[in-house]
This record gives C-alpha cells, structure tokens and sequence, in this order.
C-alpha cells in the first residue's frame, strides 16, 4: 500500500490544492522546487547540523517506568517536549526557513494556536535575520498569553485575527490573505500538515525525523525497530504524521491518532473531527472537516489551543478512510486529568494537546509484553494557567 | 483585444449575446445574496438591471472566504447569521427570468458546491437561469478533472481569475478553458483594496491586450468609482464593482440608492 502523496498532491481521495489563482504562483513555485531543495546535499546537511546543534536532536526515547507498571506494557515517551522552544513544531519551522531562504524570500509569515509553531516561526526568523509576522485569533492571544509575549521578544509582530472564532482556522484564514497580498517576496511557514499541496507532504517530510529517530532508539531499547503501538495527538496532525511516518509501511504497526472531543463529541463543543466531520475542502485541501450541511466550517472547541481546529491533514484523512490509523478522542477533563498524572508519575508537565494523547492510554488493553511508543509533543509551561485554574491550585 | 466572442462546443448563453452586442464600458456588479436582508437578493437584482448594470455577480457566502477582505467578510458573515444557504438561494431564483433579463453569474467558494453536490448544483443553476459561475478557490487541474463535465452539459461558463503573476503559457490555458470572458484582477490582493494603476500594472494590462486573446478580459478587485472604472475600461472590455456596492447595501434605504450609485460610477 502507498500512504504518500501522487503527483497531482492526492492522498488517495484527499488533498490537492484549491487555491485562488491569487496563490496559485506561490505554491507553484513551492510544489516545483521543494523535492529539488530538501533532497540537495547542501540542505540536508545544514538541516541536521541545525536540528542538533540549535534544537538539540535527537530528542530521547524515554522508558516511562511508572507509566509501563500502571498500564501494563513497555510505555516509551518521544520527548518532544525537549526540543528548543518546547515542541516538535521547530522541526519544521527549521526546515521550512532554510527553504525559504533558498527561494530568495524576504518576509515570513505563520498561523499559529497554541502559539507552539509561532514560538518556533519567530525563533528561526530570528536566527536568520528575517521579519517574522504571526497571525494569532483574539482568543488564543489570551489564552496562551507567555506565547505572544515570547513572540514579540524574539522580534516577530503578532497580529490577531479577529474574525469567526478567532482561533486558529481564523489565524489561517489571515495568513492566507496576507499571502495573497504579498505573493514575491513572502513565504508562509505552515505549522502542521494542513494546507495546499505541496504543504502537507513537505511538512511531513521535514516531521519524519521524529520516526526516523525512534526506530533506532527502539532497537537499543528492545532489540527490536518496530513497537505494537505507536500513539499521538491530532490537531492539523504535524506530530502525528512525524510519528507515524516511518512506520507507515510496516503494517503490524497500530498507529492511534487521538483527537480533542472538548466538552464531548456530541456536546457541540467539540473538535473531534473524524467523528463529527464529512469530506469537503478547507485551507485548500480536500479532507474532513467539521461543516454544516451547507458547507460552511463550524467553529470547534477544544480547551487546547493547538488541538482547536476544525479539520485534519489529508494525509491523516487518508489514513482513517482506508483505516490504517485509529483515530479516537480524548474530553478536556481527561486530557487535564492525564497532564496531572504525567506530571506526578514522571516528573514531566506536558502540553495540554499531548496530555490528550496521555489520556487515551486508559482506554487500551495492552500485553505485557507490549512495546508503546507515544510522542510527547511539547511541553506544559504555556498552559500553566489553564492547569492551575482547572486543579484550582 | 478580439470581440469575436469564443462558441467552443457551447451553445451561446447571454453573456455571449451581451459581449456581442455591446462592445465597450460594460459594468458588472457583485453583491453577497442574504446580505442585509435574507430575501432581497432579486429585488437588489432588479434594481441593478433598471439601474444599468450590464451583468451581475451573486455571491453565496461561505464561513470562511480567504480572498475576500473586510467588507465581503462582513456582508458573508451576516448573510449567514441571516439564514442563507445554497438551496435557499436557488429557491430566491426561481423567479430570476421574471424579473431580470441581463446575464447572471454566481460567485463563491468550493466547499459549499461540493456539499450541495457538483452536479446537483450545475443542473439547478442551469434550471434558473443562471449564465456563468466565478469560483476563486476552484483550481483548473479540478476543474478539468472533475467538474467541467457538468458545467458543459448545462451551458454554463466556468470564470477563471488571471493575476499580474499570472504566466503566459497559463493565461493561455485559461483562455482555452474559458468561453464568456477572463476575470482580471487588477493587482494580487484580496477584495476591497484600491485600484493599482503602477507603471508594472500598466505593463500587465498592456501585455493582456497585445495576447489578442479569444475571450474578453473584465477586470476586477479594487474598483469602487468613475475614475478607477473609466481607467479599467482603457485596457479591457469592462469593470466588476464588489466592496463599494456591498458598502452601500449597509445603509439604509439602499435600494432607492442604487440609480445613483450606478450612474456615479458609469457617468
Ligand atoms: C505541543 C503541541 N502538540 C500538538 C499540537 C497540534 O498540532 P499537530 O497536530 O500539527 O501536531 C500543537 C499545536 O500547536 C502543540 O503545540
């Protein structure tokens, strides 16, 4: 079975890229050169100089004792959370400015929700010497304020969007505008797997480092390259898809994807996609998205900003229809729970959107003998304040 | 530019006939259906046909219109809030061919087409008089692959954006592809900004009409008064006004204002 993209930027049914003619330029120039760039030598070696020496790779594989007891199985934890800035979206945001330095770019532009992958868009603008301006919903700027305040003291303008929900489909809505108005000189660093093709598959690319380091740290661990199961979060799916890449092909491997159910799946709060979603087009792919009837995008809910989105990559779409991952949900108040317990049984505070992917590890049945691979996709210090308000600290 | 208008394998529609029979000045105007009132869509229609717009561009809104600016975001917003939908707008137009004589094109994102169904939508647009369709985020791989089918079968013309960045090898693709007119933007921006007359703007339009292309060029985006309408019909055979119109549906009274806002552009 192939899981990657064809050459007209379809995962099977999903993907493509329905786009304004506006940015049909942009991601021309993107889907005609961005094979040609990352595949160059010249790339990759400064790629992975940065990814060890400035973000710090490779992240460690960590063998969660107290998790394994309480669960019942080899519980090994990708830690994310360690990298520079406190999340796996730096991985990308390396790869993506080293591009955009490569195409002659002068100005970057994200979206962002949790402010994770504005975070990492501001610290490599930073290190290059480029303007960084980040769209950020109103609601998420409160939200996940010590984000925009690091934004701001790395140099980047953040810019809130104040349309619709003013989340993170709102931010991208913004970017894409900004894009339009700015197509020579402007590149969009996307956070996650999302978006117009070629951005889901090169994302994915730049992600895959995630897998491709647990495989070998796996076989030191175990003896073996390949766990029984290999779990993450889901927002657009940046740190799902990155974690589950290299494992695509070897099927005995059971991906579970977990998305953010809010107050609920059938609450009306809510941002479980694949349950409450249909196909259709949003940000200019074909994938699943939650919409009403009449095809407008229903505003979702999650209590965590990076999981408040109301579709997923077409990658991840792909992968549910054809069923090679299990995509499940996690409520606000399960995902809290979970964060609580990482922090107390590990000595690690995990992000709200990863305690989502901790939490679902109550709901399986494993075998002893079991070896569980979950990505820790950052780190809880930003949501401090939403633990400290919900344990009324 | 070449009046002869393009037949291809289409029967002739009435943006055919219009681009035929007058050759210069044509004026199109956009306005978003349920935006202020949910069912004023064909008396706005009306009074824009008595007014003397040449053809008209409704708009069916959609939650998220990423190459709309403010004002068009503000009016989808509200037409939401307000009810519309895509089935009810094609009962708003059962009527259309009662009231309204002059070409008619519906403008909006992909999203909601493909929830109403592609097919489902072409015949039902076909049915009630409907000429042509303008969708921005309907990209031309797709629409070869999937949707010019049903667009042909039911005589309607399908209207592609061309940009300042638009290569020439595509323009021409597009001109292929097309078989009323060419929706030229006259910068690359979203809509509502202002009209871009620089000397590289210049050089555009300019490049546009030495192509000699089969089909007439409308331009687009940014022309909200006399002046930017006279200097857009310099260099193609017409102009569309969208945020300005849709500005003034804010206001009250809006219908008795519409002679008046047409003539101030048209003089
Ligand atoms: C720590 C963390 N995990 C997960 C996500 C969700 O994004 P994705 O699904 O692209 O990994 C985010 C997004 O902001 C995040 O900050």
């Amino acid at each position: 079975m192939n899981y990657g993209v064809n050459e007209q930027g379809y995962y099977g049914d999903f993907g493509g890229a329905y786009i304004p003619e506006m940015l049909y330029p942009n991601v021309e120039e993107l889907r005609s050169e961005y094979l040609k760039i990352i595949n160059d030598d010249d790339f990759k070696e400064e790629f992975n100089q940065l990814l060890k020496d400035y973000v710090g790779r490779p992240s460690p594989l960590y063998h969660a004792k107290r998790y394994s007891e309480k669960y019942g199985a080899n519980i090994f934890f990708k830690r994310e959370d360690l990298n520079h800035t406190g999340s796996h979206k730096i991985n990308n945001a390396v790869g993506q400015i080293l591009l955009a330095k490569r195409l002659g770019k002068k100005r970057i532009i994200a979206e962002t929700g949790a402010g994770q992958h504005g975070v990492a868009t501001a610290t490599v603008c930073a290190l290059m010497g480029i303007e960084c301006v980040v769209y950020m919903g109103e609601v998420d700027m409160a939200r996940q304020a010590p984000n925009v305040s690091r934004m701001q003291m790395l140099g980047a303008t953040v810019v809130p969007a104040k349309s619709g929900s003013k989340t993170l489909k709102d931010a991208t809505n913004e970017a894409l505008r900004d894009w339009i108005a700015n197509p020579v000189d402007t590149h969009y660093i996307i956070g996650s797997v999302v978006g117009p093709y070629p951005y889901p598959d090169m994302v994915a690319r730049f992600q895959s480092v995630i897998s491709l380091e647990t495989k070998k740290q796996l076989l030191e661990h175990t003896g073996k390259e390949l766990p029984e199961y290999v779990m993450a979060c889901v927002g657009g799916g940046s740190n799902a898809m990155g974690m589950f890449y290299h494992f695509l092909e070897d099927e005995s491997v059971k991906l579970v994807a977990v998305e953010a159910a809010g107050k609920g799946v059938n609450s009306g709060h809510s941002a479980a996609t694949t349950f409450l979603g249909r196909e259709g087009v949003l940000h200019g792919s074909r994938t699943i998205l939650m919409q009403t009837e009449d095809g407008q995008v229903v505003e979702p809910y999650s209590i965590s900003a990076g999981l408040d989105y109301p579709g997923i990559g077409p990658q991840h779409a792909w992968l549910y229809k054809i069923r090679r991952a299990e995509y499940v949900s996690i409520t606000d108040n399960e995902a809290l729970q979970a964060g609580l317990l990482c922090s107390q049984l590990e000595g690690i505070i995990p992000a709200i959107e990863t305690a989502h992917a901790l939490a679902y590890l109550e709901k399986m049945k494993f075998n002893p003998t079991d070896n569980v691979v979950i990505c820790i996709s950052g780190r809880g210090d930003k949501d401090l304040d939403t633990y400290i308000k919900y344990f009324e600290y | 530019m070449n009046y002869e208008p393009s037949t291809m394998n289409h029967p002739m529609n009435r943006l055919n006939t219009l681009f035929n029979t007058k050759k210069d000045n044509l004026l199109s105007i956009y306005y978003t259906a349920g935006y202020p009132q949910l069912d004023a869509t064909l008396d706005i229609a009306e009074a824009l046909e008595k007014a003397g717009a040449d053809f008209l561009e409704i708009g069916f809104p959609y939650s998220d219109p990423v190459a709309d600016g403010p004002t068009i975001q503000h009016s989808s917003e509200k037409a939401l809030e307000n009810g519309m939908t895509l089935h009810l707008l094609f009962e708003q137009l059962a009527n259309l061919r009662k009231r309204v004589s002059i070409p008619v094109l519906l403008m909006g994102y992909v999203n909601p087409i493909i929830q109403y169904g592609v097919e489902n939508f072409c015949k039902k647009a076909a049915e009630v008089g409907v000429d042509g369709i303008i969708v921005p985020d309907l990209p031309i791989y797709e629409y070869e692959s999937l949707y010019a089918k049903y667009f042909k079968a039911n005589g309607l013309s399908n209207i592609f954006l061309v940009t300042p960045q638009t290569t020439e090898d595509r323009i021409r693709k597009i001109d292929r592809l097309s078989n009323s007119f060419i929706y030229l933007l006259s910068s690359s921006s979203i809509t509502g900004g202002n009209l871009n007359v620089s000397a590289n703007i210049e050089d555009y339009y300019k490049r546009i009409k030495a192509m000699n292309l089969n089909n007439p060029a409308i331009i687009g985006f940014g022309i909200s008064n006399n002046e930017s309408f006279t200097k857009a019909c310099e260099y193609a055979r017409g102009a569309i006004v969208g945020s300005a119109f849709v500005k003034l549906l804010g206001t009250e009274n809006y219908l008795e204002k519409i002679p008046a806002f047409i003539k101030s552009i048209k003089k």
